[in-house]
């Protein structure tokens, strides 16, 4: 009679579990960090479907005309508004800061490396260099946030309110909702900072800090978009 | 001959909680998060059963005063089947199937030991839970629950003084879906990741129950289709507090200019129904892939087309987007448009008559064992046809002008979508309570409780379709004194004690439920002589599911009645079937 396995047990000696400081229980780094991506990519689908979503309703907003009670006759109410010239020193400020993002990541991923390399006894991987580009990068971030926040005075300055008229809404809304997706950004890096404090596996900060630059790209190409589609599409 | 094979190492990524708190309330086991999130479901199912009674009584009886109610007046009425419809479809249909069911089983059906993002999970359902708590707390506030329905048409619903409960509790309700989006926006990302990325060794996409394919296509339509409700909910609070005019036209109250103008109330249209068709599929999808997999079982025969059924999954969750504008035929699009929209719809037609007619190809000539989880399933494929076939009617824009504002519409798609996904819930809870619980249901009473639903939904749902016909207008409070209908008025007494019958017959699932969770005979770990992967495993599964291993798969999901097996089923664990020469 024959006998069938068709299972294995996590106690079998030619199972590895790997040791790349994750801790017993975890999958390994390239699982967890494939894991973790795609995760994010699954997780930016909403994100683009949201700012799609606002895009349509941008363009049929844009073409709609409105009853005027005194003529009685339809008339435009969007009124093209020049945006302010701080928009371009912000999206000079957001590209700077995914390249000191990008060089974090590639930085980070170095040291996970490294730390995987030194895993073996005797050998300590836990004298980590503090990141400096993680830091400009969040800094970078929060002046940009600033500077949106300024824009938006600038903007109230010259007259245009959220309710102005439905081109200042638009530019409110869209400015609005990405940068408080920019703050998901920027909670990110301050959990990658802590995970750095707290003397976190290299694997872990690793895998935080690379979906996190994915995330700052993607907000970064965001932005862009934004910026052309209320620049040319007005 | 020995098959060894070892699977890549995959434990479970948190150690099993200690204490109340950890393990039953803010738990990370995708286990206890199903239950939790079936649970919240069934609050809800009442909250929402209880409104509609009160529809009911006011339907036949206006000026009833009820006892601690009151009179019901006409916009209480619609703030009623505002909050019935709301609360049924997403805190419901959305989250009874996909995240209770899909939740506790999706992972041990793909042999993985948790969801790819626990902590996530558990902030999906706490998330889902505020957002219904919000809901509820529309009830409570001034002015009382939104009555725009639970489409949320504009402008009444973006204007603060549009009508009573348009106030605060408008803006409780807006709130309530933007958070219950983002809860399922979180849940979906975590079905899809894992879906993908965490399937046992064997376990290829051809190779997954039926169950997995119809929660993965559902988390992706979620996921396309949340963020563009979310959109809309933020627009529309946009226009509700800070004044914009993105829904809103110029428009008079009471002969007051309201100080909007040049909105577009077709644009929220456009908005909501590009997630509001796909929702449809949200909510009937996992019900389909739950009476695959038990017409299966219970027949004792592989599901009928295996492929065609996946395509046919895929195909309706792709065409799910295209038909949006067949809810709009109303509106005064284009006939052109309407035209587009129309064969888009009637296109969907393909795809379910492919699932139904393998459904009827899986009873046929099978040794069917006629359970409680089968009879529900052959239920559900009842109330599909039934509701579906009116699809095709209301697909016509000349026919849904006619249609489309009375009680035709409510009878289709309460078939449909509603009872027909309930059935599926009744069906899957029937059939994984054993694995759930340890404990069989008890199956007496399990019957009566079919016969009352399935007689009682018939009842009260078949017979709005003639007072559609005859020209019972829907969303009105008090029709008893419109002379053209007091013939119809015998029919709608009728649905509403068929109504309290069906309800009542509720009962006996709540009580059967609790009692068999204490009572109820004691399961085996097989206890249907199923194939799939939670059926290999302990009952109920330990807390990494399959106790230190990992399962191996090398068996399709539905090897029933394989010549040459020396049993009627071969698991998906068991040693490769070889085909016979």
């Amino acid at each position: 009679m024959a006998t069938f396995t068709t299972t294995a047990t996590v106690d079998d000696p030619r199972i590895s579990l790997g040791d790349d400081g994750s801790g017993p229980g975890l999958p390994d780094y390239a699982t967890r960090l494939r894991r973790a991506r795609l995760g994010l990519l699954v997780a930016l689908t909403p994100v683009l479907m949201l700012f799609v979503s606002f895009s349509s309703a941008y363009v049929v907003r844009q073409g709609l005309p409105t009853l005027d009670p005194r003529t009685n006759a339809l008339v435009r109410d969007w009124i093209p508004i020049t945006l302010p010239r701080l928009l371009l020193i912000n999206t000079g400020v957001l590209i700077l800061s995914s390249v000191f993002m990008e060089l974090a990541r590639r930085q980070v991923k170095g040291q996970a490396a490294l730390a995987s390399a030194t895993s073996a006894p005797g050998v300590s991987a836990a004298d980590q260099k503090r990141i400096p580009c993680l830091s400009m990068t969040l800094v970078l971030g929060l002046v940009f946030l600033f500077g949106q926040w300024a824009a938006w005075k600038q903007l109230a300055a010259n007259g245009f309110y959220v309710a102005t008229t439905p081109s200042s809404s638009f530019i409110y809304l869209l400015t609005g909702t990405h940068a408080i997706h920019l703050m998901g950004g920027v909670l990110a890096l301050f959990v990658a900072g802590i995970a750095s404090l707290l003397h976190r596996s290299p694997a872990t900060r690793s895998i935080v800090v690379d979906v996190t630059a994915w995330y700052w790209h993607f907000m970064a190409g965001l932005w862009i978009y934004i910026l052309c589609l209320l620049e040319f599409a007005s | 001959m020995a098959t060894h094979d070892f699977a890549a190492q995959e434990t479970h990524a948190h150690a099993a909680p200690q204490g109340f708190i950890r393990k039953w309330v803010f738990s990370l086991d995708h286990k206890v998060i199903g239950l939790q999130y079936y649970f919240l479901a069934l609050a809800a199912v009442f909250v929402g059963m209880f409104l509609s009674l009160l529809m009911r009584i006011h339907l036949v009886a206006p000026t009833a005063v009820l006892p601690f109610l009151g009179d019901i007046k006409p916009e209480t009425y619609l703030m009623l089947v505002t909050m019935h419809g709301t609360i049924m479809v997403f805190f419901v249909l959305t989250t009874a199937p996909q995240g209770g069911f899909g939740n506790y089983f999706l992972p041990i059906q793909i042999g993985a030991p948790d969801m790819a993002f626990p902590v996530l999970n558990m902030l999906s359902f706490w998330t889902t839970f505020l957002g219904f708590i919000v809901m509820l707390a529309a009830f409570f506030v001034a002015g009382g629950a939104p009555l725009h329905g639970w489409t949320g048409y504009a402008p009444l619903s973006a204007l603060q003084s549009a009508g009573p409960g348009e106030g605060l509790g408008a803006d409780l309700w807006i709130i309530s879906i933007a958070i219950f989006c983002i809860g399922a926006l979180m849940g979906a990302l975590n079905f899809i990741t894992t879906t993908l990325d965490m399937r046992a060794k064997g376990m290829t996409m051809m190779r997954m129950p039926l169950t997995v394919w119809a929660w993965f296509v559902t988390a992706i339509l979620g996921l396309l289709a949340f963020g563009v409700l979310l959109s809309a909910g933020i627009l529309l609070l946009m226009d509700r507090n800070l004044g914009t005019s993105f829904f809103v036209p110029l428009v008079t109250i009471n002969g007051q200019l309201t100080g909007h103008k040049g909105g577009s109330p077709l644009l929220w249209q456009h908005l909501f129904w590009f997630f509001g068709h796909p929702e449809v599929y949200i909510a009937i999808l996992p019900a389909m892939g739950m009476c695959s997999q038990l017409l299966s079982v219970f027949s004792r025969k592989p599901i009928f087309g295996y492929k065609a059924m996946v395509y046919a999954i895929l195909a309706i969750g792709f065409l799910g987007f295209m038909v949006w504008g067949h809810h709009m035929f109303m509106s005064g699009m284009s006939p052109y448009t309407a035209f587009a929209f129309s064969i888009m719809t009637m296109g969907i037609g393909v795809p379910s008559a492919i699932k139904t007619f393998n459904w009827l190809g899986t009873l046929m000539r099978g040794r069917i064992r006629f359970t409680s989880p089968m009879l529900f399933a052959i239920g559900f494929v009842s109330l599909f046809v039934s509701g579906g076939i009116s699809g095709p009617f209301l697909a016509q824009p000349v026919l849904d002008i006619q249609l489309h504002d009375t009680y035709f519409v409510p009878g289709h798609f309460h078939l449909i979508m509603g009872v027909a996904s309930i059935f599926g819930i009744f069906a899957a809870t029937y059939y994984w309570f054993p694995k759930m619980f340890g404990r069989m249901m008890n199956e007496s009473m399990a019957r009566w409780h079919f016969w009352f639903s399935f007689i009682g939904t018939y009842a009260i749902f078949m017979p709005m379709h003639y007072l559609g016909m005859a020209g019972m207008p829907r969303r009105y409070s008090q029709m008893t004194e419109v002379a053209y209908l007091f013939h119809l008025i015998p029919l709608q007494k009728f649905i509403t004690y068929a109504a309290f019958v069906t309800i009542a017959g509720q009962l006996i699932f709540v009580v059967n439920l609790f009692w068999s969770m204490f009572k109820g005979k004691k399961a085996s770990d097989n206890p249907w002589e199923a194939t799939t992967l939670e059926w290999t495993t302990a009952t109920p599964p330990p807390h990494d599911n399959f106790g230190g291993h990992t399962p191996v798969v090398h068996n399709g999901p539905y090897e029933y009645n394989v010549p040459g097996a020396p049993r009627d089923y071969v698991m998906q664990t068991d040693p490769e079937i070889k085909p016979a020469h």
